[in-house]
């Protein structure tokens, strides 16, 4: 600022100055307003609920009710102390399965989703629609009842499929789960690639026309690296579900995390399986979540001020 | 072809009437836990945005839980948890056999889980409104409900519409996991019937096919509301 010095003003107005205030005290207690009550409350409570399911597991690895059995009393005591030293094994075999199952059908998908963006993408109607015809079917429909349609419907085409020798692997609970999951993500992952990629502005384009750059490296070199970033976040949920999604095939006699606590649960009727089982999911999830938070962080530093 | 329309049809040979009951089953379980669901979702989202720490972090814990655990988990939690839950208080009182019904038990689960997607969906609604209409609101000296009802809401209802229309699609494909604890719905009485007619591929199909339909449906209803809830904005 330079020093620009004002026409003097007359005053007529005595100016007043106060005293410096000392700020008001601060309240000693903060008040116990109803929201604090509930909040407090609802908090004690998840306090509570987690020591309580602490409390259950350690005990029951000695003690523990068990339900469900045929007879006078539909709960009775037993002792069990060796729930973990059992089934831990199996569960983390369980664990690497739900991986596994997870990341080979999350790559297959990301293989499947590019031809099929092409598709989504191109000016021609037939292969427009038959692309948005996949996506539709695969995102309007449960998960569950395409894993139904892939693993039981093809007993349907035993002898065609015998006879191309492709039973052998619809014959194989395995190979469909990962081929249903492949089918199912990649028509999420289309929408992903489509909404990124379509969401760069258009100006985007046409600078990089101006400087003359052919379409192909337009896109290679200056959309698809921003549409990547954009769609960060949605893959990092799309794995996410995918991960929780995994626990249908269970159904199918797949032993992933959920089939080793199924298998577990049946077997004992403890219920301690499907707390394991949560906590698992749980730390997951969870642990997914906050490391891809991260990625996404470093990644997007340079946009940051 | 014919046969399969046999197989299809209502009556005694076919298994059209059990599949039509099955899809009463998917849609009012998906209609019973909409309105759970929004509540909670909306009470959720009311306890993410107040300035109570407490609060807050008891209702993060909630999302948190809720979505980290699959589905089908959450389902057998609360179906086989609140079974040996409400058991064990039974026996307090002496034998008595309680079988928790698998409708309210996947209510209760499918409830749980879209309320805790649906705060998501209101907290970041609420955040799109302006500071300036709560202000507005108080310098007409509207109270805290009144400001709610008058202003917030029907603002709030607009902009949660396409986040919330996207979880009751996915509400209506979750339905689905409610088969596994023997619920009948579509899932149910389709694979019923593939097993007994050994036509999987036929039934499966039809299950995917009145999926889709619901999700038109859907989508019609959506697109209605929408225009419903954008009627105050100015024509483009």
């Amino acid at each position: 600022m330079n020093d620009v010095s004002l026409p003097s003003q007359q005053s007529y107005v005595q100016p007043k100055t106060i005293e410096p205030q000392t700020p008001p005290p601060a309240p000693k207690h903060r008040p116990w307003t109803s929201t604090r009550v509930v909040g407090t409350t609802w908090l004690t409570l998840w306090i509570a609920a987690g020591l309580g399911i602490i409390w259950f597991l350690l005990n029951s690895n000695h003690v523990a009710l068990v339900f469900g059995g045929e007879g006078l009393l539909p709960v009775s005591i037993t002792h069990n102390a060796t729930f973990l030293s059992r089934y831990g094994e199996k569960f983390i075999s369980g664990f690497f399965v739900t991986l596994q199952l997870v990341s080979v059908s999350m790559l297959l998908g990301v293989l499947l989703s590019i031809p099929l963006t092409i598709m989504r993408m191109s000016k021609s109607r037939i292969l427009g629609g038959i692309a948005y015809a996949y996506v539709y079917f695969f995102r309007g429909t449960p998960l569950l009842a395409q894993v139904f349609l892939l693993y039981y419907g093809a007993g349907s085409f035993r002898e065609p499929l015998q006879s191309v020798d492709l039973w052998w692997f619809f014959r194989d609970a395995w190979n469909c789960a990962i081929l249903a999951f492949t089918l199912n993500t990649a028509a999420y992952q289309v929408e992903i690639l489509r909404g990124s990629i379509e969401s760069m502005p258009k100006g985007q384009w046409e600078a990089a026309d101006a400087l003359g750059l052919p379409k192909w490296l337009t896109f290679w070199k200056i959309i698809l690296p921003q549409a990547l970033i954009v769609s960060l976040r949605p893959y990092g949920n799309e794995i996410i579900l995918m991960i929780k999604g995994s626990a249908i095939v269970a159904i199918i006699t797949i032993y992933d995390l959920m089939g080793e606590t199924r298998r577990a649960f049946s077997r004992t009727y403890d219920f301690q399986a499907y707390v394991w089982a949560a906590i698992a999911y749980l730390v997951m999830v969870e642990t997914l979540r906050r490391a891809w938070d991260r990625i996404e962080d470093r990644l997007t530093r340079h946009l940051k001020r | 072809m014919n046969e399969a329309l046999t197989l299809l049809s209502f009556g005694d040979m076919g298994w059209g009437d059990e599949i039509a009951l099955g899809v009463v089953t998917t849609v009012s379980l998906a209609l019973a836990s909409l309105p759970i669901g929004l509540l909670l979702g909306f009470l959720l989202a009311l306890a993410k945005k107040s300035e109570e720490p407490s609060l807050r972090a008891a209702a993060n814990v909630y999302t948190t839980i809720f979505r980290g655990l699959p589905e089908l988990l959450t389902l057998f939690l609360v179906y086989y948890g609140g079974q040996i839950l409400i058991q064990q208080v039974l026996s307090l009182f002496g034998d008595v056999y309680f079988e928790v019904n698998a409708f309210l038990a996947g209510m209760i689960a499918l409830s749980l889980v879209f309320s805790s997607y649906a705060s998501e969906a209101f907290l970041s609604a609420f955040r799109a409104i302006n500071k300036g209409q709560y202000e507005g609101a108080a310098a007409l000296g509207l109270g805290y409900g009144q400001t709610m009802r008058l202003v917030i809401l029907p603002q709030l209802v607009r902009l949660a519409l396409p986040a919330l229309s996207n979880l009751w699609l996915i509400l209506l494909k979750e339905t689905s996991l409610v088969s596994i604890i023997g619920l009948a719905d579509i899932i149910r009485y389709s694979n019923m019937a593939a097993r007994t007619t050994k036509e999987p591929f036929l039934f499966f199909s039809v299950a995917c096919a009145i999926y889709l339909v619901l999700a038109i449906i859907s989508s019609g209803g959506i697109s209605r509301l929408d225009a419903w809830a954008k009627r105050g904005e100015a024509h483009k």
